[in-house]
C-alpha cells in the first residue's frame, strides 16, 4: 500500500489514534523515510510532547523528528481536525504527525487555530501533566532553507511587507454576558434553572450579607471594633459565585468576598468573633477584621497585601491538578489589584502550567479613590486574558443568574481541561472602600445613589424572584428584621467573650515554640505582672 | 561514622505516602531529648563529629590535641564543573561527592520518600537546574514535580505558598539568592506570616533555597547575602550549609520541617568534595556544628567563611593557639546552647561572616551573645565582616570586600594577646 494513500485514508476518516498506532506498529522512523528520498514518500514531522499514559503501545521513540526536517502541513483543515480530535481524546497535548505533500505548500495567512506556545513554528508546546518519567521533549529542529515560512522560537509567524501597528484596542470592547434585565426580567429563554429552594437560599444569604455589613459597619463607627469593609453593591456577585462553586474548591479571596464564607457555612457568630478578635475567632485575634480564614471551608486567610493571593491560587491549582480530583482553585481580586505584578505573573503561569484556576475579577470601578479609567487603558481585565492565552469572559456582576451560570461553566471548563479561566464581573462598589474612607470626597453622591437604588444586584434578583411568585415584601421585611436581631445578638455575644490569651501572641509563629520566643514571652509576662495597670485588663495571662 | 547529638539517623520508612518524622519536624532550640545544662555531660565526653576526608586528604580526627586539620580544596569556579563520580568510598564506608551532588541526593531521597515534595524554579526541569542540583529530576519524577516556571520570582514563590497551604511540600529554587529579593513580599508577608494570621489553620512547609554569597566576579546583584535581609522576618527558619555532609542533612531536614525554611547555599562551595555516609541521615535544623573543639577562643562562622576559618586555624594551631571553631549553621534561630557552652569555656568570641557590617548575622549574634553571656566574656566580641559596599566586579576589589584568612589570624592573635 502506498504511504500516501494510507495517510490520506486515515486523515479523512479522522482516526488519529489508529493512525498513530499504525505508525507505531510500522516502526517508521523519520530518518529512514527521509533517507530514502523518494518522491512518493512524504516527510513526517512528529512532535512528541507528553504522551497520555493510555497509549503505551505507541513507540514514539521511533517518531522523533530529524534535525533536517522542516515539514509543512498541506492540509490545514485536516491537521486542525486531527489535533482537535486528538485533544478531545486526551486531555494533554499529544503527538501530532503532520503530512506534507510538497515543499511548495505553505500556510500563509491562515490561522491554524492551535494554541501554540511552541518553538520554532512547530506545534510543540510543553504540557506539565505527568508525574511519571517522561520521554524527553524535543527541541526545535534546524530550519530548512527551502521553507516558505520563517519560524522563531518565540512565535509562529507569517511575514508581512506592510508596516502597520495593530490598534490599541479592538474595534469593540468585549461584550458583557447577562440574562436578566435591569428590572429582573428574563432576557433569554433558557435562563439557568435554579430550583426554588436554591434561589431562595441565595436571596436570603444576600440579605444576610447586607444586614451583616450594615450592622458591623455601624458597630465600627461606634468604636466597637477597629476596622471594617463592606461589600455593598457586590452581595449578589458574592453569593452567586459561591453557589456556582463546589464546596471543596479552594478559594483565595481578596477581602470583599465574605459571601463565599457565608454560603459555605461560616456562622454569623464566627464572623463576629473574628472581627471583635476574641479568643474564639479563628484568627486568634491576629488578623484584621474581615480578613477571615477557614481551613474547614477551604477559604484561605485573607492577606492585606493586594494580589498576593493570585499566585497562591495558581499554586493550589497546581496542587489540585497533581491530586487529580476534579477540584478547582478560585481567586477573587479587584480591578485595582489586577494591576499588581502578581496578577500578571500568576495568570501567565496558570496558562503555561495548565492548572485549573478561576481568576474572578470584581471590576467595581473604584480602587479607593482611583477610578478604573486611571487604573488601566486596555479593555478591562477580561481583555488581558487572550494576551496570556487564557480563556476569558466578561459578565454583568450584578446579574446573579448570569454570574451563576458563567462561573459554573467556567469551573467545568477549568476542571475538565486543566486550564485557567478569567472572568471579569462588572459591578459597582456602592460602599466606601472601608471604614477608613469617605468616598463622597472623590465621587459624586448622585452616582452612588444611582447604583444603589437603580442597579443593585440584590434588588434585581429579588424582582426576578417576585416575578416567579417566590418572594414578597412581607416576607422580606420579616427576614431582615430577624437577621438584624440575630447579627446584633452575635455581636454582643462576641464582645462579651474574653480576648485571646497572652500566649497566643507567641504561638503559631512556628510549629512549636522556640527558645527565643519563650524567653520573650517570659519577659513580657514579667513586665505585665510588674505594672498590670499599664496593660489591657481583658487579655488573660 | 560517629554521630553527634544533633545528627539523627532516620530510617527510610515509607508506610504511607505522607509519613513525616515527628522528631525531625518538632521545632526546638535544644538538642533532641532536651537537656538542661546541669545534666549535660562534660564536654570532653561529648561525641565528636568526624569528618571523613577523601582519600586524597590527610585523615583527620578532631580533638583538642589534634594538630592535623582538614582543609578542603576550594574550587574557584562558580559554575559546576564536570562532575566526578562518587565511586570511591572511605575506609569506613560512605561515598564521595561534591556539595551540589549532596544537595541533589538529599532532594532526590526526599522526593522518593514523599510524593508531595515538588521542586519549582527557573530551569529546574529538563535543564537540570542552573547548578545541576535537580539534574535528572524531570525525567525521573515527571515535569509536574520538577516544575519549570516562567520568570517571575514573586509569582512562583507565591505559587509555592499556595501549593504548600493545600498539601504539597514545595522546594523553591532561586537561581541566585539575590533574585529572591523579588520574592520578598511573598516570603515575608505570606510565607512567614500566614500560619500565624490564620490562627494556625494553614501551614506552609516550604523550602526556599538557592546560591548566594560573594562569588568570583559576579557583580553586585549576584553577590547578595540575603540572610541579613531575611533574619528579621518572623515565622521563617534560616539555615546555611557549608559541607556536603550538612548540605544533604539540612536539605532533608528542611523538607521535613513544618515551618518555612530558607536554605542558604554558597555559590563557590558547590564543588566541594567530601565523603558522606551511605545511610539515611538528617541534620538538626536548629543546631550548630562543632567543627574543632578548642579552649582559647570561640570562632563562630558559617557557609564559606568556615573554610577560610579552617585555613586560618591551620596557621593558628601551628603558632600554638587552640581555637574552638563552630559552624553556626542555624542562622535563625541561633543555637545559643552550643554557642553559650563554648563562650563559657573560652571567654572570647570572634565572629567571622560574609555579611555586611550593618544588620548582618554577626550584628544579631553579637547582641544575642552579649545579652545572654556577658558575664562570661573577657573581651568585647570581635566581628569580621564585609564592608557596607556593593560587591564590585573587579577581582582584586572584590577580594578586598571578603574577609581573608590572614585577617582572621591577625584578629585572633590580637584578641588573645590582650
Amino acid at each position: 500500500m502506498r504511504f500516501k494513500t494510507v495517510v490520506e485514508t486515515f486523515s479523512r476518516k479522522k482516526a488519529p489514534l489508529q493512525f498513530l498506532g499504525f505508525l507505531g506498529c510500522l516502526r517508521i522512523t523519520v530518518d529512514s523515510i527521509a533517507k530514502q528520498k523518494k518522491t512518493w514518500i512524504y516527510r513526517w514531522r512528529c512532535f512528541t510532547l507528553k504522551l497520555h499514559d493510555e497509549i503505551p503501545s505507541l513507540n514514539f521513540g521511533n517518531l522523533l523528528c530529524t534535525e533536517r526536517d522542516q515539514a509543512m502541513a498541506s492540509s490545514v483543515a485536516a491537521r486542525k481536525r486531527l489535533l482537535g480530535t486528538a485533544r478531545q481524546l486526551w486531555s494533554s497535548p499529544v503527538a501530532l504527525v503532520v503530512k506534507r505533500s510538497s515543499w511548495k505548500d505553505s500556510i500563509d495567512g491562515e490561522d491554524t487555530g492551535f494554541s501554540s506556545t511552541g518553538l520554532g513554528g512547530s506545534f510543540l508546546f510543553r504540557s506539565f501533566s505527568s508525574l511519571k518519567a517522561s520521554s524527553p521533549t524535543l527541541q526545535s529542529c534546524n530550519y530548512d532553507e527551502n521553507a516558505e515560512m520563517a519560524h522563531f522560537p518565540g512565535a509562529r509567524i507569517t511575514y508581512t511587507e506592510n508596516l502597520q501597528f495593530i490598534s490599541k484596542l479592538l474595534p469593540s470592547t468585549l461584550p458583557c454576558f447577562r440574562v436578566l434585565s435591569e428590572h429582573g426580567e428574563e432576557l433569554v429563554k433558557d435562563v439557568p434553572e435554579l430550583d426554588k429552594g436554591m434561589a431562595l437560599k441565595m436571596y436570603e444569604q444576600m440579605a444576610t450579607l447586607q444586614v451583616l455589613d450594615s450592622v458591623f459597619y455601624n458597630a465600627q463607627r461606634q468604636g466597637r471594633f477597629g476596622f471594617y469593609a463592606t461589600c455593598t453593591g457586590e452581595e449578589a456577585l458574592n453569593i452567586a459565585c459561591a453557589a456556582a462553586l463546589n464546596d471543596s474548591d479552594t478559594v483565595f479571596p481578596q477581602y470583599r468576598e465574605p459571601g463565599v464564607l457565608l454560603w459555605r457555612g461560616y456562622e454569623l457568630q464566627e464572623f463576629a468573633d473574628h472581627c471583635i478578635g476574641n479568643y474564639q475567632g479563628h484568627g486568634k485575634g491576629r488578623q484584621m477584621s474581615i480578613h477571615y480564614g477557614s481551613s474547614r471551608l477551604h477559604y484561605f486567610t485573607v492577606s492585606s497585601v493586594l494580589a498576593t493571593q493570585i499566585p497562591h491560587a495558581v499554586g493550589a491549582g497546581y496542587s489540585l491538578k497533581m491530586e487529580n480530583k476534579k477540584r478547582c482553585s478560585v481567586t477573587f481580586f479587584g480591578e485595582g489589584a489586577a494591576s499588581e505584578g502578581d496578577f500578571h505573573g500568576a495568570v501567565n503561569f496558570a496558562a503555561c502550567l495548565e492548572v485549573p484556576v478561576l481568576f474572578i475579577c470584581r471590576n467595581n470601578g473604584w480602587a479607593i479613590s482611583t477610578p478604573a479609567s486611571e487604573q488601566y487603558r486596555g479593555d478591562g481585565i477580561a481583555g488581558r486574558g487572550q494576551a496570556y492565552g487564557v480563556r476569558s469572559i466578561r459578565v454583568d456582576g450584578n446579574d446573579a443568574l448570569a454570574v451563576f451560570s458563567a462561573v459554573k461553566a467556567a469551573r467545568q471548563l477549568a476542571v475538565d481541561n486543566n486550564e485557567p479561566v478569567l472572568l471579569e464581573l462588572m459591578t459597582y462598589r456602592v460602599g466606601h472602600h472601608s471604614t477608613s474612607d469617605d468616598s463622597t470626597k472623590y465621587r459624586d453622591i448622585a452616582e452612588i445613589r444611582h447604583w444603589n437604588e437603580r442597579r443593585d444586584g440584590v434588588a434585581r434578583f429579588r424582582k426576578w424572584l417576585e416575578s416567579k411568585g417566590w418572594w414578597n415584601d412581607t416576607v422580606d421585611v420579616q427576614l431582615r428584621k430577624d437577621l438584624r436581631a440575630e447579627v446584633i445578638a452575635c455581636l454582643a455575644a462576641a464582645e462579651a467573650k474574653k480576648k485571646p490569651p497572652l500566649a497566643d501572641l507567641f504561638g503559631d509563629v512556628y510549629d512549636s515554640l522556640p527558645q527565643n520566643l519563650a524567653e520573650q514571652e517570659q519577659v513580657l509576662r514579667e513586665a505585665v505582672l510588674k505594672c498590670p495597670e499599664m496593660y489591657p485588663t481583658d487579655v488573660p495571662l | 561514622m560517629a554521630l553527634s547529638q544533633g545528627i539523627m539517623a532516620a530510617s527510610v520508612a515509607v508506610a504511607a505516602p505522607v509519613v513525616l518524622l515527628s522528631a525531625s519536624s518538632a521545632y526546638s532550640a535544644r538538642p533532641h531529648g532536651a537537656l538542661s545544662s546541669a545534666t549535660l555531660p562534660a564536654l570532653k565526653t561529648r561525641k565528636v563529629f568526624t569528618v571523613k576526608a577523601s582519600a586524597a586528604e590527610q585523615p583527620a580526627s578532631f580533638g583538642p590535641s589534634s594538630q592535623k586539620l582538614w582543609t578542603p580544596k576550594l574550587v574557584t569556579n562558580a559554575v559546576a564543573t564536570k562532575q566526578e563520580t562518587a565511586a570511591t568510598t572511605g575506609a569506613k564506608g560512605g561515598h564521595e561527592l561534591l556539595l551540589f551532588e549532596a544537595l541533589r541526593e538529599g532532594l532526590e531521597e526526599e522526593m522518593e520518600r514523599d510524593p508531595t515534595v515538588v521542586v519549582m524554579g527557573e530551569d529546574v526541569g529538563h535543564y537540570g537546574g542552573s547548578y545541576k542540583v535537580t539534574k535528572g529530576f524531570a525525567e525521573k519524577f515527571g515535569d509536574l514535580r520538577a516544575l519549570d516556571t516562567p520568570i517571575a520570582e514573586n509569582s512562583f514563590t507565591g505559587m509555592a505558598v499556595g501549593a504548600a497551604m493545600t498539601g504539597l511540600r514545595p522546594v523553591i529554587e532561586g537561581m541566585n539568592m539575590g533574585f529572591l529579593l523579588l520574592a520578598y513580599n511573598q516570603i515575608s508577608n505570606n510565607c512567614g506570616m500566614l500560619h500565624y494570621t490564620s490562627g494556625g489553620q494553614f501551614t506552609i512547609p516550604c523550602v526556599i533555597r538557592g546560591p548566594g554569597g560573594v562569588g568570583r566576579q559576579l557583580g553586585a546583584e549576584h553577590s547578595q547575602r540575603l540572610e541579613s535581609y531575611f533574619q528579621s522576618v518572623p515565622g521563617l527558619q534560616m539555615v546555611a550549609c557549608s559541607t556536603p555532609y550538612n548540605a544533604k542533612g539540612l536539605m532533608k531536614a528542611a523538607i521535613r520541617s513544618q515551618n518555612p525554611v530558607i536554605l542558604f547555599e554558597h555559590v563557590l562551595l558547590y564543588n566541594l568534595k567530601e565523603t558522606i555516609p551511605d545511610e539515611d541521615y538528617i541534620c538538626c535544623l536548629e543546631e550548630a556544628e562543632m567543627v574543632r573543639p578548642g579552649k582559647d577562643i570561640t570562632i563562630l562562622t558559617y557557609s564559606r567563611m568556615r573554610h577560610y576559618v579552617l585555613q586560618a586555624a591551620k596557621t593558628l594551631v601551628s603558632k600554638g593557639y587552640d581555637p574552638e571553631i563552630i559552624d553556626i549553621r542555624s542562622l535563625k534561630p541561633f543555637d545559643m546552647y552550643t554557642i553559650g557552652n563554648s563562650v563559657k569555656k573560652t571567654h572570647k568570641v570572634l565572629i567571622v561572616e560574609e555579611c555586611m557590617r550593618t544588620g548582618g548575622i554577626g550584628a544579631s549574634l553579637r547582641a544575642a551573645i552579649m545579652e545572654n553571656f556577658f558575664d562570661y566574656l573577657d573581651a568585647p566580641i570581635g566581628c569580621l565582616s564585609s564592608q557596607d559596599v556593593p560587591t564590585p566586579y573587579s577581582g582584586p576589589l572584590e577580594e578586598l570586600t571578603v574577609v581573608q584568612p590572614h585577617q582572621i589570624i591577625s584578629a585572633v592573635e590580637k584578641m588573645l594577646s590582650d
